[in-house]
């Protein structure tokens, strides 16, 4: 498959592997901001053939996983409720409130539905005018666009029965909280590829300044993350920290402006509570008072709905790269993608479900 | 008055059951056993031969799919469950529970390729049942299907043969059907040209036991698709299994929809692909038969069983290392991004 399997080379991950060899000297932790990348180093055996002390910690670039609880006991509130169709990406379902998942309100009875693309929810919106459609919106910059565009056609036809329930989180304030931390290991990062697809790379440029760490955009498939590694390792070895595109098919510094444009006209930037790690300020985009008429928020009433984290599960640890997921004592006994403890044994994209996916480490 | 859809009457068992039959059901799956409309199906047993005896309900959504309908897919997947143990599928019972104002014509499409299927597939419809339920009560249309097949005495397959050593066989490219559904859901407005891959494979085994009895596990990955299959052969015979995944055969089509959709293809479902687990020395003549019948033209040796990490599917990642193939934890959901 064209732009697929040439990422997918065996013979070049090889050669990029032995010049990582080659470049590296001393002991490193990179960090991958993103679940997706996470996914792709464990299943091709990346962190296991990287040469000794250079550590991958995975870092908590998985929407599904940062989702704060409430957020989700706010979704399942607003789906029990008669009429209303309740809409969100397909791996959202299986993600546990406090009590429940959607999953459990839809085998309940409430009319829960997959869509691909939040423009979907609208077309259910149009189609079903006397009920109220909410759709789930969550992710990083990368869902942001698609989001927003769908509040501006709601707004545009005059959709008075369409909201959305906003939870989005931005990548660059979880970074510096993450470099900030007196517990940091962090010395490189390969940043998320798709966010930077839409945000551009200048943005990190000051982070890299002013913490000293090279972060390098970077792809998905193993050939992209390889590269990736060693564009960090070299800067590393060689004492720099700047930014540096791996990704450059689909990354510009600038990003893309009319994506940037329209998640600025609909949302601002507000505190935002990351499950696993707490309210990181700054970090959340909110939709405008201007368009609020939208938000799911205020239509149901739900921001009242607020609860604690459990205490059992490490996922805030192993969501900043503190920990690794085999480290936890309940990662594949109590805890399994079947039953998940946490966040991060949830989602496809988290890393103890990547762990338990395709290592032999239990 | 014709009615154009399909009223509780017509599950009542009087006037309107009766039409229904009639004009409906018995013109396409008529045979001197069925026509009789007794209370049970009579059927002679050839001597010396054992019975294989499999049932399957069908619910599927969309009823029509790229590729296929609920009505061939009930026949498919129940002729499939017999074969799968070496068995010639002979006949099959068909139970239908519709749903109040489920379109007739609807009903008929499915009726039509019912009796296609069960033509291509050399079998006999000779007992079946109608129940209509309430709006709600059920999604359109349920099928059942029963079946019943001949087994000779020494033909002996089962998920616990194998050894190591064994190699394993897959017929085809996997995961059509299940993206062929994915794709046509509604709610996924998702344009493809993938088509299902519904199909009946007795003629396929057939060719196969042809070539050897020595088959020592034979399986159709549907639901939970070929990885399920594996570890399911792990389990039982307690062997490992080395899996090659770059040998399994993918339509470009379907892996693009799959990465787009972030869905791995070991997982999705099949309804007209097999699985076969055969010695190493007869490996390459079965691989032979099987690419000359039209159902196997993409066989392929996937794997091997290894005395490695027994009750375990292993393959190689990219950079030499190696990873679990495991049992799927419920549907495969499309990913946020």
């Amino acid at each position: 498959m064209k732009f697929l399997n040439e990422y997918r080379n065996p013979e070049l991950a090889v050669r990029i592997l032995d010049e990582i060899r080659g470049t590296v000297t001393q002991p490193w932790v990179i960090m991958e901001i993103c679940g997706g990348q996470t996914h792709a180093i464990v299943k091709n055996g990346i962190d296991q053939a990287l040469p000794e002390g250079l550590e991958l910690v995975h870092g908590p670039g998985c929407p599904v996983c940062v989702t704060p609880l409430e957020t989700i006991d706010r979704a399942i509130a607003i789906a029990n409720r008669p009429g209303v169709i309740f809409c969100s990406f397909g791996d959202m379902l299986r993600v546990p409130g406090s009590e429940k998942d959607l999953l459990m309100v839809k085998a309940d009875g409430g009319d829960v539905r997959i869509v691909y693309s939040p423009l979907e929810a609208i077309k259910i919106a149009q189609d079903n005018p006397n009920r109220q459609v909410v759709f789930l919106a969550v992710g990083f910059e990368t869902t942001a666009p698609g989001n927003a565009m769908a509040i501006q056609q709601a707004a545009a036809t005059e959709l008075t029965n369409f909201s959305e329930l906003v939870s989005h989180v931005l990548v660059p304030p979880a970074m510096e909280t993450l470099l900030a931390s007196p517990d940091n290991r962090v010395q490189g990062y390969l940043a998320a590829g798709h966010v930077c697809a839409i945000m551009g790379y200048e943005q990190y440029e000051p982070i890299a300044a002013r913490f000293r760490v090279p972060i390098v955009p970077t792809g998905f498939e193993p050939i992209d993350i390889l590269e990736g590694i060693l564009m960090v390792v070299r800067q590393l070895e060689r004492g720099k920290s700047r930014v540096e595109n791996q990704y450059t098919r689909v990354v510009s510094r600038e990003g893309n402006k009319a994506a940037q444009a329209i998640i600025n006209r609909i949302f601002e930037v507000c505190d935002r509570k990351w499950r696993g790690i707490g309210m990181l300020p700054d970090s959340g985009l909110k939709i405008r008072k201007a368009y609020d008429f939208f938000d799911a928020e205020c239509r149901f009433k739900v921001s009242d709905i607020d609860v604690k984290e459990p205490e059992t599960c490490i996922s805030g640890l192993v969501l900043q790269g503190l920990k690794k997921p085999h480290q936890c004592p309940a990662f594949s006994t109590d805890c399994r993608p079947e039953h998940p403890m946490g966040a991060t044994m949830v989602s496809n994209e988290g890393a103890c479900a990547a762990y338990y996916k395709y290592s032999l480490h239990r | 008055m014709e009615h154009t859809t399909i009223q509780l009457a017509h599950g009542s068992g009087g006037r309107l059951s009766a039409r229904l039959l009639e004009q409906l059901f018995l013109p396409r799956f008529g045979n001197p056993v069925l026509n009789r409309l007794e209370d049970q199906a009579v059927l002679d047993c050839p001597a010396g031969q054992r019975l294989a005896f499999t049932t399957d309900s069908f619910v599927v959504d969309p009823i029509f799919f790229p590729g296929g309908n609920i009505g061939d897919l009930a026949i498919n997947g129940t002729v499939n469950d017999i074969c799968m143990s070496g068995a010639m599928p002979r006949y099959l019972s068909a139970s239908f529970i519709l749903e109040e104002g489920l379109s007739i014509g609807s009903l008929h499409r499915i009726l039509v390729s019912m009796e296609e299927a069960a033509k291509k597939a050399g079998i006999t419809i000779v007992t079946g049942d109608t129940k209509v339920v309430n709006h709600g009560s059920c999604d359109k249309i349920f099928i059942n299907t029963s079946g019943l097949g001949f087994l000779p005495i020494e033909v002996q397959i089962s998920a616990a043969n194998i050894k190591p050593g064994d190699k394993i066989i897959l017929s085809g490219t996997i995961a059509d059907h299940g993206m062929a559904i994915m794709t046509s859901r509604e709610n996924l407005s998702f344009q493809s040209s993938i088509e299902s891959d519904s199909a009946a494979l007795n003629g396929l085994v057939a060719k196969m036991l042809h070539v050897s009895n020595e088959i020592c596990a034979l399986r159709d990955p549907t639901r939970g698709g070929l990885a399920t299959t594996l570890n399911e052969f792990a389990a039982a015979s307690k062997v490992g299994i080395q899996l090659e995944d770059d040998k399994v055969p993918v339509a470009p089509a379907v892996g693009a929809a799959c990465e787009v959709l972030g869905i791995d293809p070991l997982y999705v479902a099949n309804e007209g692909k097999l699985v076969a687990v055969v010695p190493a020395e007869i490996a390459g003549q079965m691989l032979g038969a099987m690419r000359r019948h039209p159902l196997g033209r993409q066989a392929e040796i996937i794997g091997t069983a290894v005395d490695d990490h027994p009750g375990i599917v292993a393959t190689r990642t990219l950079l030499g290392g190696r990873r679990i193939i495991d049992m799927p934890v419920g549907e495969q959901l499309p990913r946020i991004c």
